[in-house]
Order: structure tokens, then C-alpha cells, then sequence
């Protein structure tokens, strides 16, 4: 069944909708199933969701005797900004994933986060897909506010992915839809993988193995599912940062998600009008690099890698 | 009249990116005047660039007080400026979304690192801001509830209203709030416009400003002192929205005082031209804020009418 979660009128002959498909065992409800909710398209430049939402659904529709819960799907927040080519919201130029909790009362945004939380509220679980943005390509990753490691770790280890990145609380975020659900009690799990603008299709079935992981935890699904993934756990202080240092055209010389030595070249700034190398990137440390800048025009102070360095542990 | 470079940004094909401050008097550091953080503010350039005209007369006529210096930045984003853009050119960031900076982290952090480093030590701060929503604002400085804001020195503006607003957690990472919390008592003005110059609210800021440094003993000038402000909060306005979506025709502008009832605006039929809605006044106020653009959606954000009875103090 396809739901219109807000609709709102735009000035001329046309409403804006978000849509969700709200998904149902082939049995008669009888009250006591537990529901997910998976939602994507926040930023309309992030594509990668979109074709996770296709691929759950198929392998739903396909199995349906198997679903012992509901599945809301939500493929679209922010259907202009996709329709647009848009990251935020047109018009307005507002990222879409700075107004939650929203205002029922408040401005057109404000109302439409309002309706998007309260459609969302008394999931058992929510899983909000992102895909970095156009200029970095990320491997398959949950990113957790510290303030929720507790109740999300245990979940986001059924998610299949290959990282878990618990990072600091920051009170800007706390106007994100993932952090305005996980207030109001509904436990949800933020993922960045692939790069903007673009689907990966080897990361996205790999999502959509884990979310099947995840409903079978939650009882919402009964039939067969692979072994999670065991990801790597890792907090802020074993991330390295590397920013360029000068403006110029960024030629990688390393794979995404391939480990890298300390002082082992990660690729070159150049400067195609002088024929120079403006600067030589090398990895400051022994580790992996999760995100890699796929995007080659560079400002000074543009994000070329992160590393995450490998502990004594890992080492060994 | 000491023109400096604050900052400087180097580009691949662009020329450096110059971030540049102009000093009058000299001694402590006794205000920033900051105009466009944003590609579109071209009023809030323009304010300052009529106050870097003003004051350096007035420095000419030894009308600045000694050991006291005043900054004004016109635009710390001319790149943004130079390509008609209200965000960084090419990642759309807001550094008016990134203080207090990183001068480690991505662009923008660095650039909010490099200005704010160099404008954290004022006594007074005063940026001219701009909304998100196309609209025009009745004249007001704005002040965010931090335990650090003075309301008291923000009527030394002499503008009608001094709004409060309690901070959501995307405020935390503005100018004005990370002034505050450095100890730079922070103001920021609103005026008619932001993309397109209007001179008469242009005037009005610009004179506010004058106001502001000679009663706090900055400037000597004389003229005319304004308004008695009156303080009111954020949450004293009451918003008035559209049932519907359509062609937005407004009947009453910014600053008039309207009757409960009163029609402020009509939504006309975008296709078929009749009138489909009007939109009243709940309440005996004064209109605050009105949206500008001629298309409105469902839910827009129209009017904003300050109540009679809701000023403070």
C-alpha cells in the first residue's frame, strides 16, 4: 500500500508529496507487529537509498509469506531536491537534515519534518540511508552519536556493514531526523556508503543483507538471512583527517578501502595550468582509508581521506 | 584609514580570495562591523560600504575616539558574491554555519577560523544578517538568549524592536552565538531586503549603527537618535499561513498596524485567477514580517505579527 506521509500545495498546480510503501504480512494484523521504518532522500543529491528501497521491496514482495512485521519504506524526504539534482531543499536552500524535530505550527519545512516524525514515531527500529555527498566516496558505515552507543551499537552490528563509527556529540545534530527519532525513543541507525549522485550496487545488496539481518532480530522477518558482517567499532580519536593543503585537481593513487602505510602516498595535488605537483598527500598513519575524495577539484582545506588507524589489537 | 587583509584564500583559476577589513582609530579593539557571510547579501555589503564612507569623513574630522578602533568587514564571501551564489561556490556550504571554525578542517571552517581569530577579541559585534525565507523585516536587532546578551546597549541602536529568540541547535554554530560565548556582546541587524539594495532601510541601519558607537562614546555624531526600541521575544509573534498554495498578492506591508480581521494578503488561482483566499490578521498587531516572493506554498510562511500588549520592557 502506497501512503502519503504530508502533502503540501506548491504555487502552481501541484502538490508535494512524500510517499512511503508501507509493506504487510499476507496475514490479517493482529495488532501486536512490530514495525521498521527505512527512509532515504534526505538530501536529494544521495542516491544510493534508492536503489536499497528497490531491492527491499523486491525481495519483500517475493517473500512476503515470510514477513511477520511491517516495513515502511520512504524513499523520497525531499522528492525536489531529487527530482532537482538538489542536496537541500529547492527554494529555500536548506538542508533538509537541520529542521527536526520540525513545528506543526511553523513554516512549510518545519510542518513537513513534524509530519515526517510523527508517521515515524512508534517504529521499533529506523534505518535512515545516506550517501555521502559528491565529493567522497565512503565505505559501508553506521555513524552513532555517543550518547546513544548503548542502544544502537548492539543494533547496527546486524546492518552487515563494515564500520561503525561512534563520534562525538556535537549540539548541531541534534536537529538531525536520526537524532530527534532516537528522542523519542525510536532506536535509528544512520548510514553513509557510495558516493553522491551515483548508485553501488555491491553496497547496496550488501545494506539490504543486513536489514534483512536486523528485522529477523526484531521478529519482523522469519526467513533466511546471511551472517552480519563483523564490523570494525572504532571512536574519533582513531580517525586521521587528511585536507588538502592547496587548491589544485586531486589524483588519487590509492583504492578506497585498501590499507595504507604510514608515509605511503595516498595521491597528488596538481596544478594543471603550471604542470607542478602543488602537494604530495602521504598517509600519516598505518590504517585503512574508509573515505576517499572522489570529486577532483580541491580548495585549500577540501577533505581528501580519512584513515582510521589501526589499534595495537588490529595490529596484532 | 588602515585597509587590511584579514584572510586570504588561494584558488586553483580564481584570484586569492581577500578577506578584507578597514580600521578607524586606533587602540582597543572596540567593534567588528561584519556585512555578507552570503553570496546574496548584497544590502549587507552595501550597509557597510556606506558606513566605510561615513567613518573614514568622520576619522578626517577627528570624530573617533582616541584608543578606541572600529573593523568593518563588508564580506567575508566574495567568492560566493562573484557567482551568484548564497552558499560556498563548491560545496554549498554556510560559513555562517561554521563558527567558530577549524583552521585544520574543510574550507569554510578554515575561512569562519581565520575571520573569527581575528574578530574574537571586540567588545561589540554587529553583523548584518539576512533570513532564509524571501521576505522584508521591520527594521530590528536580533539577540540570541544566551545569558550573555545585553538588551540594555542594544537600544543604543535606536531601532524600533530588539527581538529575542531562545537558540535551536543550528544557532550554535553562527557568529552572533559564538561572540556571545567569547565575551563580544553580538547584534545582529535586520533590515528590508538582502538581495537587492534599498537605500531608505540601508540608511536607517547605517544611521543605527552611527547611533550605537557615539552613545557608547566610539564616535562623535549628532543627528537624528532613533527610536525608543521596544524588547519583545521570538515566541510573541504570531505566524499567519496560507490554506492554500498559489499567487501570493499582499495588501499590507512591514511596520503597519492591522485589526483582528483585517485582510493582509490574497491567494489568487495560478492558472484560473480567481481569488481563493484571503488572508486575515488574527490578532490587533503590528506586521513584522511579510513574505515577498509573488508564488506562496501551502503552510508558507506569510506574515508575522507582533501583537499589541507583547512589548517587555
Amino acid at each position: 500500500m502506497i501512503e502519503t506521509v504530508v502533502s503540501v500545495g506548491l504555487p502552481i498546480d501541484e502538490n508535494l508529496n512524500i510517499k512511503k510503501k508501507r509493506v504487510t504480512p499476507a496475514r490479517p494484523l493482529d495488532g501486536s507487529e512490530k514495525r521498521i521504518s527505512v527512509v532515504t532522500g534526505i538530501h536529494g543529491d544521495e542516491l544510493e537509498g534508492q536503489y536499497v528501497c528497490y531491492q527491499l521491496l523486491k525481495r519483500l514482495n517475493d517473500n512476503i509469506e515470510k514477513l511477520n512485521g511491517i516495513v515502511d519504506i520512504y524513499p523520497a524526504m525531499n522528492p525536489l531536491g531529487i527530482d532537482s539534482i538538489t542536496r537541500g531543499i529547492p527554494g529555500f536552500d536548506l538542508d533538509m537534515n537541520r529542521i527536526f524535530p520540525g513545528n506543526s505550527d511553523g513554516s512549510m519545512t518545519e510542518y513537513i519534518a513534524s509530519k515526517i516524525i510523527e508517521d515515524i514515531s512508534g517504529s521499533a527500529a529506523c534505518v535512515d540511508i545516506h550517501a555521502s555527498n559528491i565529493y567522497l566516496r565512503e565505505i559501508p558505515q553506521i555513524r552513532i552519536n555517543e550518547i546513544s552507543y548503548k542502544t544502537l551499537v548492539p543494533l547496527a552490528k546486524f546492518l552487515n556493514v563494515d564500520f561503525i563509527w561512534v563520534h562525538s556529540a556535537a549540539t548541531v545534530l541534534e536537529s538531525t531526523l536520526a537524532y530527534s527519532l532516537n528522542d523519542i525513543g525510536v532506536p535509528t541507525l544512520v548510514v553513509e556508503m557510495g558516493v553522491g549522485m551515483r548508485i553501488t550496487k555491491e553496497y547496496c545488496d550488501q545494506l539490504v543483507d543486513g536489514i534483512f539481518c536486523l528485522m529477523k532480530e526484531l521478529g519482523i522477518w522469519t526467513g533466511e538471512t546471511i551472517t552480519p558482517k563483523k564490523p570494525i567499532i572504532s571512536v574519533d580519536k582513531n580517525v586521521s583527517f587528511i585536507n588538502a593543503v592547496a587548491a589544485g585537481i586531486f589524483v588519487p593513487e590509492v583504492d578506497h578501502w585498501k590499507n595504507v602505510k604510514k608515509n605511503e602516498i595516498i595521491g597528488n595535488i596538481v596544478n594543471p595550468l603550471s604542470g607542478n605537483v602543488v602537494d604530495k598527500i602521504l598517509s600519516p598513519v598505518d590504517g585503512i582509508v574508509f573515505t576517499l575524495r572522489e570529486y577532483p577539484v580541491v580548495d585549500e582545506g577540501s577533505l581528501i581521506a580519512r584513515i582510521l588507524e589501526y589499534t595495537p589489537e588490529e595490529t596484532q | 584609514m588602515i585597509k587590511k587583509t584579514i584572510f586570504e584564500l588561494k584558488s586553483l583559476y580564481r584570484e586569492n580570495m581577500r578577506i578584507k577589513g578597514y580600521q578607524f582609530g586606533d587602540g582597543e579593539k572596540t567593534v567588528c562591523i561584519l556585512g555578507a557571510t552570503r553570496g546574496n547579501e548584497i544590502q549587507q555589503v552595501y550597509i557597510c560600504s556606506q558606513l566605510v564612507n561615513t567613518l573614514k569623513l568622520l576619522e578626517e574630522q577627528g570624530k573617533i575616539t582616541d584608543g578606541k578602533s572600529i573593523m568593518v568587514i563588508p564580506s567575508i564571501n566574495s567568492y560566493s558574491m562573484n557567482t551568484q551564489k548564497r552558499f560556498w561556490p563548491t560545496d554549498n556550504t554556510d560559513i555562517n554555519r561554521m563558527f567558530p571554525g577549524y583552521y585544520l578542517g574543510e574550507t569554510t571552517q578554515r575561512i569562519a577560523s581565520g575571520v573569527f581569530e581575528q574578530i574574537n577579541s571586540y567588545k561589540y559585534g554587529i553583523q548584518f544578517a539576512s533570513f532564509y525565507i524571501p521576505g522584508i523585516f521591520t527594521p530590528h536587532v536580533r539577540m540570541l538568549k544566551t545569558s550573555y546578551e545585553n538588551t540594555e546597549t542594544a537600544k543604543d541602536f535606536g531601532l524600533p524592536y530588539i527581538m529575542l529568540r531562545t537558540p535551536k541547535p543550528y544557532d550554535t554554530t553562527t557568529l552572533n552565538y559564538n561572540w556571545q560565548l567569547w565575551g563580544t556582546q553580538a547584534f545582529s541587524l535586520y533590515t528590508h531586503e538582502t538581495d537587492r539594495i534599498d537605500e531608505e532601510s540601508a540608511l536607517q541601519a547605517q544611521d543605527a549603527v552611527l547611533n550605537f558607537l557615539d552613545k557608547n562614546g566610539i564616535i562623535d555624531y549628532k543627528r537624528h537618535r532613533g527610536y525608543i526600541s521596544e524588547v519583545f521575544e521570538n515566541s510573541d509573534l504570531v505566524t499567519v499561513k496560507p490554506h492554500n498554495s498559489g499567487m501570493f498578492m499582499s495588501v499590507r506591508n512591514v511596520n503597519e498596524h492591522v485589526h483582528k480581521g483585517d485582510v493582509l494578503a490574497k491567494i489568487i488561482h495560478s492558472f484560473e485567477g480567481n481569488v481563493i483566499e484571503e488572508i486575515k490578521s488574527p490578532v490587533d498587531g503590528t506586521v513584522f514580517f511579510a513574505h515577498s516572493s509573488n508564488l506562496c506554498n501551502e503552510h508558507s510562511l506569510l506574515f508575522r505579527i507582533l501583537p499589541d500588549g507583547k512589548i517587555k520592557y
